[in-house]
């Protein structure tokens, strides 16, 4: 009995020779247990070792194989062929970001916003390490608990139509970690973080529509996170206002 | 290197059913900002005296402005219940590790809608 196989059209883009992106279709070999990941390392080995693409743990973890799956950002290899056999799948590097090549993506600007919203924990006042660390309760650690999941795997700036029409926006994976870091009890370093979220291009640029929260892989809901900021930060300029006196 | 970036089209609402639905809640806000300067012009004929306030209302009585009056409702009602759907995201209330769950604060809102709503009907009733 032949093996089964399943169409896999990818968008292929090779600078050196070609002024843009154009779809290669592969037969790949079919397994019911297959991801996408799967199929495209097969073509990989077994068909055309020109194919390049970023992975490495298989396992959801390193926000490595993001690609658009049939138009939907997904970690490739937590997309399961059986999904879509017998129909084709087609295969493109993450919407929004320039094309490097093939399916791999240009991913300076996320780099750079995530750095710029100093994803760590900030202090006024470090204390000496002699004094032991910084202790948390279990409610406090729940408190951003969920935002702390997020894997950089950048499938929400592909959702993201506000990014699409403005790169500027910081973006969702970014404030997420930057919300996560403003929920962290040991954290102090909310102002600092300020100065680059409740600008135009932070989190007053969110529309609030909510497709980053439907395709994160690890249910950190960016969405959320951005309003929740715009709450506190709106929150608080009405503080400083009517309370110039309480200070924070 | 010589990176290849893809344009946005135009139509790219129309590629998600979360993008349509998006656009058409905020879309819900262009009736509602046209009703409310009618409103702002009723206040302003109320200013010229009774004559031109009554041909006023003549004009939203008309059956075209009832109709308007019918989307603007629909459109604000949409609004309402998407926006309220949203709200367990934006509000978090913690009480230690224990998150108030969102039916509780959906349901907040709706009571306090619908109980704002039942004094302005019974203020208007009486007026």
């Amino acid at each position: 009995m032949s093996k089964a196989t399943i169409t896999l059209e990818v968008l292929r883009y090779r600078p050196e020779q070609e002024q843009e992106p154009t779809f290669q279709t592969y037969e790949s070999e079919y397994r019911e247990d297959w991801v996408v990941l799967d199929a495209i390392n097969h073509i990989k080995d077994h068909i055309d070792g020109t194919l390049s693409y970023r992975w490495s743990c298989r396992m959801g973890i390193c926000g490595s194989c993001g690609v658009m799956i049939n138009g939907e950002p997904k970690l490739s290899c937590a997309t399961f062929l059986r999904d879509y056999y017998p129909n084709p799948i087609r295969v493109e590097p993450l919407a929004n970001f320039p094309i490097e090549r093939d399916l791999v993506i240009v991913m300076d600007d996320f780099m750079e916003k995530l750095t710029s919203v100093k994803p760590w924990i900030l202090r006024e006042d470090e204390k000496p390490i002699s004094e032991g660390e910084y202790r948390q309760t279990p409610a406090e650690l729940a408190g951003y608990k969920q935002f702390s999941m997020c894997i950089n795997c950048m499938l929400c700036y592909s959702a993201c139509p506000v990014y699409a029409l403005d790169p500027h926006f910081t973006g969702p994976a970014a404030i997420a970690l930057a919300h996560r870091y403003n929920l962290d009890s040991r954290d102090q370093g909310r102002s600092w973080r300020e100065e680059v979220l409740s600008t135009e291009e932070g989190i007053w640029a969110c529309t609030y529509v909510g497709t980053c929260t439907v395709v994160c892989p690890v249910n950190v809901d960016p969405a959320g996170a951005i309003q929740q900021e715009k709450l506190s930060t709106t929150t608080e300029w009405f503080t400083d206002v009517l309370m110039p006196w309480k200070g924070r | 290197m010589r990176p290849f970036v893809r344009p946005v089209p135009t139509t790219w609402w129309l590629k998600r059913r979360v993008y349509f639905l998006f656009i058409l809640r905020e879309l819900t806000s262009v009736f509602i900002a046209v009703f409310l300067i009618l409103f702002l012009v009723l206040l302003y004929q109320l200013s010229l005296g009774r004559a031109a306030y009554e041909t006023y209302l003549d004009f939203l009585a008309s059956p075209g402005m009832i109709a308007f009056a019918v989307v603007v409702l629909i459109a604000a009602l949409y609004h309402t219940v998407t926006w309220f759907a949203l709200l367990p995201n934006i509000v978090v209330i913690r009480i230690g590790e224990y998150r108030v769950p969102s039916i509780l604060i959906v349901g907040a809102n709706y009571v306090a809608w619908i109980a704002v709503s039942a004094l302005i009907v019974v203020i208007i009733m009486r007026g």
